[in-house]
């Protein structure tokens, strides 16, 4: 294997030929390096993209803080390089190495990738393929790596089944550190790769797919997932912490620009509102927040740890924030004259969004952003996002004249039973928005229309509804080319085929695997790159492996079809999402389940939690009854 | 409001890291410190950070200068700690004084640069070349589609002994003044050698006397 010698010597002769040396040199402010012979676990965090994008990835951030304050662990990074410096290290045979120390991947006890979209597979088996590590799970033995995998993409895991060892189902906080005590325990006793397998399944929140074995119809539809092994869980339930923990503040500072290169604080996990097509709304339930005094210490410390001069508060809706009043008056006031930009992005369609934007002084530069998702009353209902027309102009009316010259809006094409008219809508209100601009300060006003395409993603109330197909989306998109421009007016889109792939990635079931392997044969990498992307190799794979993807995304699927992800629960009951679903086709909206519980699901799964968690912590209401038998703090005793 | 001028080394991984990068690292560095940095006034103000010279990609450098402008009148020592403190890898204060508010900017004082140059292959005809390029009395060249004379903007070139892994070096002085500056990749290419298989170094900044 590669010493840290051998490839610094490498990299010395290369570093000043390729794009943007800084993506491989690590060496940055707040990085940890560890002295590698003394610290049993070595553990390598890989985001499977440039350098300049995983940097702003919190989850790896989370992690990377939190396992190097173990004192037997050490986190390191890896990013995907980029073409040129994949080229370099291929012609010199250097594996792909860890920033902080430059070790060999292949070194490294196990490696997390995080997986937070779909898009990113074939980079992860690039990768593994970079870092000599065999692809597929089944190669590997004692000596290699355990490969891990969590984040977004992972709630639909099959797609990924044979390369990736175990899944990480929900949030990592915790269930790494099991992980970690499990494979320090199995490396102690020397046991065979297996018995490591099928320790880390009884692991609540891990999934070790090489344990089940997925059986099919003739008709291609899935007939059941079987667990070959008692230690194999049926469904696997997703991992969360009852609480929020300290949020991390040393990040690392990149001495390059790089995309949202800022401090992050989450200050809610979770979402209330319940948008039908939202998939993050639904897997990161039940809402937990962090209370004003956390968020602006851990302002200030990450402040003082890292030099920024801009803040993005985080959340899915940062309007559903309890105390946001008392939020932005805070931060405002403890962080005013420092010449800080703080962002506070996903703010309902209101005209007290504005107040709160205000407040902060966010700067003016970027624009102000809303997601009204669909341009009719009608398609917002069934969206479950409803908002009136005439709220969103009242709004457009206070952003305008409040000293925003830009106003971006966010559409989605393509919504389950969408007309034409449905998409004229998005140019007209997109008219009559600039209109209102207009009349406050005339030519300077700006409406940027974003759209894209919607998929129905797993685990939403519209995952059984079909996608679009590349010919309806073509016309959709044209139509809106043609109507919405003029001066004022920008329009930017997702092309057609992007979308494609994403949906047959996010729907696949575990034949998908052989798909993704067989487009990254064919050279597909770097595939959420514009310019990178390759639709007629995916094409090609379809056809090597003797799929038809419109089986995956053209086909309205029977609500009793078992889907190739029911076998991971977000905690949310399918029954819950089937009758939301039913709900959308007669246009009922559901309230912010704030105010109301619906049941859906979440609160028996994870009883125990909510328990132990009073108050205002969580948004769901509290659990008053007694405990019960079957209701353990380890929903997995619920199967003993 | 005090004027302060820094002069630091820029060295390992922070050789990768160009000039606007390094303008932001230092922006960075100054709010670790919690050092009260003065930022122009307007729609969109910007930190009173003035870099006497930009140091191309690569090159490491012992003696850059930066000045820099605090709003509240501190002690050297104090700014000094506060710094140490914060800086990055890479970046090192050697020297730091407080200067006339004043003074005209970094860049209009530079007169010249010197380098330091190891050749990371062998290079047995380096004395003979050095010695043509010097007794050359113009050394035309092209650089971005412009021709120029790279020969008077060459001060002096000496060999140096060999670094410790017995590889050639040069101390290299050049012209740095504005619209007048020498590059060391231009003289190692003049010499006929391959400027991604040399190291840079920044040895100093030599500012106009007086």
């Amino acid at each position: 294997m590669h010493t840290p010698v051998e490839i610094e010597a490498f990299l010395e002769r290369t570093l000043l030929k390729v794009q943007k040396p800084a993506r491989y040199t690590g060496g940055e402010i707040n990085q940890v390096v560890k002295d590698w012979n003394h610290i049993p676990t070595k553990i390598a965090l890989v985001f499977p993209d440039l350098y300049d994008l995983g940097m702003s990835n919190l989850g790896l951030a989370i992690l990377y803080e939190l396992l190097n304050q173990r004192p037997d662990v050490l986190a390191e990074r890896a990013y995907a390089p980029w073409s040129d410096m994949e080229a370099e290290l291929r012609a010199a045979s250097i594996p792909l190495y860890s920033l902080e120390t430059k070790h060999p991947l292949a070194a490294f006890d196990i490696i997390g990738f995080t997986l937070p979209y779909e898009t990113l597979y074939t980079n992860a088996l690039n990768i593994l393929d970079l870092a000599v590590i065999p692809l597929f799970s089944a190669q590997r033995n004692e000596g290699h790596p355990l490969v891990i995998a969590g984040g977004h993409a992972a709630y639909n895991p099959e797609p990924m089944y044979p390369f990736i060892d175990a899944f990480v189902i929900g949030e990592g906080e915790e269930v790494i550190e099991e992980i970690v005590d499990i494979q320090q325990a199995w490396k102690r006793c020397g046991a065979s790769r297996q018995d490591l397998l099928l320790s880390l399944a009884q692991i609540w929140g891990v999934y070790v797919p090489s344990l089940y074995e997925a059986h099919y119809h003739p008709d291609g539809v899935l007939s059941h997932l079987e667990a070959r092994f008692p230690e194999a869980q049926l469904p696997v339930l997703k991992r969360i912490v009852g609480k929020l923990p300290p949020a991390p503040t040393h990040f690392i500072v990149p001495y390059i620009d790089t995309v949202h290169n800022r401090a992050p604080v989450e200050i809610t996990r979770g979402c209330t509102r319940g948008c039908r097509f939202c998939h993050a709304g639904i897997v990161s339930r039940p809402v937990r927040e962090r209370s004003v005094t956390e968020i602006v210490e851990t302002i200030e410390q990450a402040l003082g740890n890292t030099g920024y001069e801009e803040v993005g508060l985080l959340s899915l809706s940062s309007s559903d924030y309890t105390d946001i009043v008392k939020l932005v008056e805070a931060v405002s006031q403890r962080f005013v004259g420092r010449h800080l930009s703080i962002s506070l992005p996903s703010l309902r369609i209101e005209s007290f969004s504005v107040d709160l934007m205000d407040a902060l002084k966010d700067s003016r530069r970027s624009g102000f952003t809303l997601a009204p998702e669909a341009a009719t009353e009608r398609m917002r209902d069934i969206i479950n996002k409803p908002v009136s027309t005439r709220q969103l102009l009242d709004t457009a009316r206070a952003i305008y004249s409040r000293g925003w010259h830009n106003l971006k809006l966010y559409f989605m094409i393509g919504h389950p039973s969408e007309t034409i008219e449905d998409v004229q809508a998005i140019s007209d209100l997109c008219k009559a928005v600039l209109a209102e601009g207009r009349k406050l300060i005339g030519r300077r006003a700006q409406v940027t229309a974003g759209v894209s395409t919607f998929i129905p993603k797993p685990h939403t109330p519209f995952q059984w509804v079909p996608c679009d197909t590349l010919e309806q989306i073509t016309i959709k998109l044209e139509l809106l080319k043609r109507s919405l421009r003029g001066p004022g007016l920008k329009l930017n889109w997702n092309s057609p085929e992007d979308t494609m792939l994403e949906a047959w990635l996010s729907r696949g079931d575990r034949r998908m695997a052989e798909v993704v392997y067989h487009a990254w044969l064919g050279g597909a990498k770097f595939d959420a790159w514009k310019d990178r992307f390759r639709f007629d190799i995916w094409q090609q794979a379809f056809a090597t492996v003797g799929l038809d993807p419109a089986f995956y995304t053209h086909r309205l699927r029977p609500l009793e079809e078992l889907l190739p992800w029911d076998h991971i629960s977000t905690g949310v009951r399918k029954k819950y999402l089937a009758d939301d679903y039913l709900r959308s086709q007669q246009g009922v909206t559901r309230d912010d389940c704030r105010e109301r519980c619906y049941a859906c699901g979440i609160l028996p799964s994870f009883a125990g939690l909510r328990r132990l968690n009073t108050g205002d912590v969580w948004q769901c209401p509290e659990v008053k009854s007694p405990q019960g038998m079957a209701e353990r703090l380890h929903p997995l005793a619920i199967n003993k | 409001m005090i004027r302060i001028r820094i002069t630091f080394a820029k060295t390992s991984a922070m050789r990768y890291t160009g000039h606007l990068d390094l303008h932001r690292a230092w922006e960075r560095t100054f709010r670790r410190a919690g050092l009260p940095l003065a930022y122009s006034e307007g729609f969109n103000p910007h930190p009173r950070l003035n870099l006497a010279s930009a140091l191309p990609l690569g090159f490491t450098g012992a003696g850059e200068v930066i000045d820099a402008w605090l709003e509240q009148d501190l002690p050297l020592s104090e700014i000094q700690a506060a710094l140490q403190r914060a800086l990055p890898p890479g970046l090192q204060v050697t020297q730091i004084e407080t200067v006339d508010l004043r003074l005209p900017a970094l860049q209009t004082e530079l007169e010249a640069s010197e380098y330091n140059l190891t050749f990371l292959e062998p290079f047995p005809e380096l004395a003979d070349r050095v010695q043509a390029l010097l007794s050359a009395l113009s050394l035309p060249r092209q650089r971005r589609e412009r021709d120029y004379d790279l020969r008077p903007l060459i001060l002096d070139i000496q060999i140096l002994p060999p670094d410790g892994l017995d590889r050639p070096q040069l101390n290299v002085r050049l012209v740095a003044r504005e619209g007048a500056t020498g590059r060391p990749e231009e003289v190692i290419a003049a010499l006929g050698y391959d400027p991604q298989l040399v190291r840079v170094h920044r040895n100093r900044l030599l500012f106009r006397v007086g």
